[in-house]
């Protein structure tokens, strides 16, 4: 209990450097210019003007504002950014697992696209 | 120095990880609260995971484009994503609200992590609220747990159902892995929504209750945050594989 108070107090001293009220409104604008470019994409680029189609490079254009949104959240919003380096890093590397996770789903996902098509116990109509 | 030198082994240690103080310098609820967020961060990357290994699987998909194509109240068909665009702004903003209350909190100031509060609930509840006339929408269409347009139609009758939904190949597979793993994941998440409200509205009650005044620190406000923000992050995650890709 009194580790937890003198943890407490010193928390308050100074731990969130960098996300004063300032911080917070520039990370919000941030997150909602990266939304609206989405959107921008999306609707404007897809839809209505059709200068991109719909297919692998705006999804990883997607994907990669995703993963920037998601840093900011995480980094700004839950603090990992200011927490001790072990920290984060014991939070961060079980991802890695996740990593391999795609990796091996989307190799099953292929063999299946090629198998089942062909596959007359699966008609896919 | 030289006549007080000690030997390398009698030194005290004095490293973050040699005893007598808290190494990451967190609290312990807060920890703890990071791993449960870790371990489910992990179930839902299974579940889109899962989603997009059908997506990839299947010749043929659905087109969300076609599916979330409504804007309830003011327009039936033609205005793809506008409406769950207005659900994401919420979520973002009730985030910020979240951080503002945290904020607040270090500060002591009861007053502000009241209003906060209060904007961070009715936010999470307007976004509730979103995915409840989502899912009546879809449940209208036809698409349910197991369930899709088609189900139940033989013959020429079920491309005909799902013809409005695709704009490649039809088939009846693909419609029903996407009605399945729509209504689970973002059934999963408004689950965690409304889970986060309920914690949000404890948070608040005692706050009013004057609990983490009398206790000195607002830190449970920011473990409840944490979660909070979570939820935000998973939702940026559902938008972008289930409405944009």
């Amino acid at each position: 209990m009194s580790n937890h108070e003198n943890i407490a107090t010193t928390h308050d001293h100074h731990d969130h450097g960098g996300m004063d009220k300032k911080g917070i409104w520039r990370v919000f604008f941030i997150l909602l210019a990266l939304t609206a470019l989405e959107f921008l994409i999306a609707l404007g680029f897809v839809h209505h003007w059709g200068i991109l189609q719909k297919g692998i490079f705006v999804n990883v254009i997607y994907i990669a504002l995703t993963l920037v949104k998601a840093f900011y959240i995480i980094a700004y919003f839950m603090h990992l950014k200011f927490e001790k380096s072990g920290f984060i890093v014991c939070v961060s590397i079980g991802f890695i697992f996740i990593v391999y996770f795609i990796v091996l789903m989307l190799i099953e996902g292929d063999y299946l696209l090629y198998h089942l098509q062909s596959h007359p116990l699966f008609p896919n109509n | 120095m030289s006549t007080t030198t000690v030997s390398q082994l009698d030194k005290v240690k004095d490293g973050p990880w040699s005893g007598g103080k808290s190494p990451w310098n967190l609290e312990y609820g807060k920890i703890m609260m990071w791993f449960f967020l870790v371990s489910d961060a992990f179930t839902f990357s299974a579940f889109l995971i899962y989603y997009g290994a059908q997506k990839f699987a299947q010749p043929t998909w659905i087109d969300a484009d076609k599916v979330f194509q409504s804007i309830p109240g003011i327009a039936e068909s033609g205005q793809p994503l506008v409406f769950v665009g207005i659900m994401t702004f919420i979520l973002i903003m009730s985030s910020v609200t979240m951080v503002l209350a945290v904020d607040a909190g270090h500060r002591n100031r009861k007053d502000e992590v009241v209003k906060w509060m209060l904007w961070t609930i009715l936010g999470g509840l307007a976004f509730v609220g979103c995915q409840a006339i989502e899912w009546t929408h879809l449940h209208h269409q036809g698409f349910w747990f197991g369930r899709n347009p088609a189900t139940g139609l033989e013959g020429d009758a079920v491309a005909q159902a799902l013809a409005p939904y695709f704009t490649k190949d039809i088939s009846y597979t693909a419609a029903l892995q996407f009605s399945n793993l729509f209504f689970t994941i973002t059934g999963f998440h408004g689950f965690h929504v409304s889970i986060g409200i309920l914690l949000n509205i404890i948070i608040l009650s005692m706050t009013l209750n004057n609990t983490f005044e009398r206790r000195g620190t607002y830190l449970m406000v920011e473990k409840v945050g944490l979660y909070w923000h979570f939820v935000d992050l998973v939702w940026v995650f559902v938008f972008t594989f289930f409405y944009l890709i």
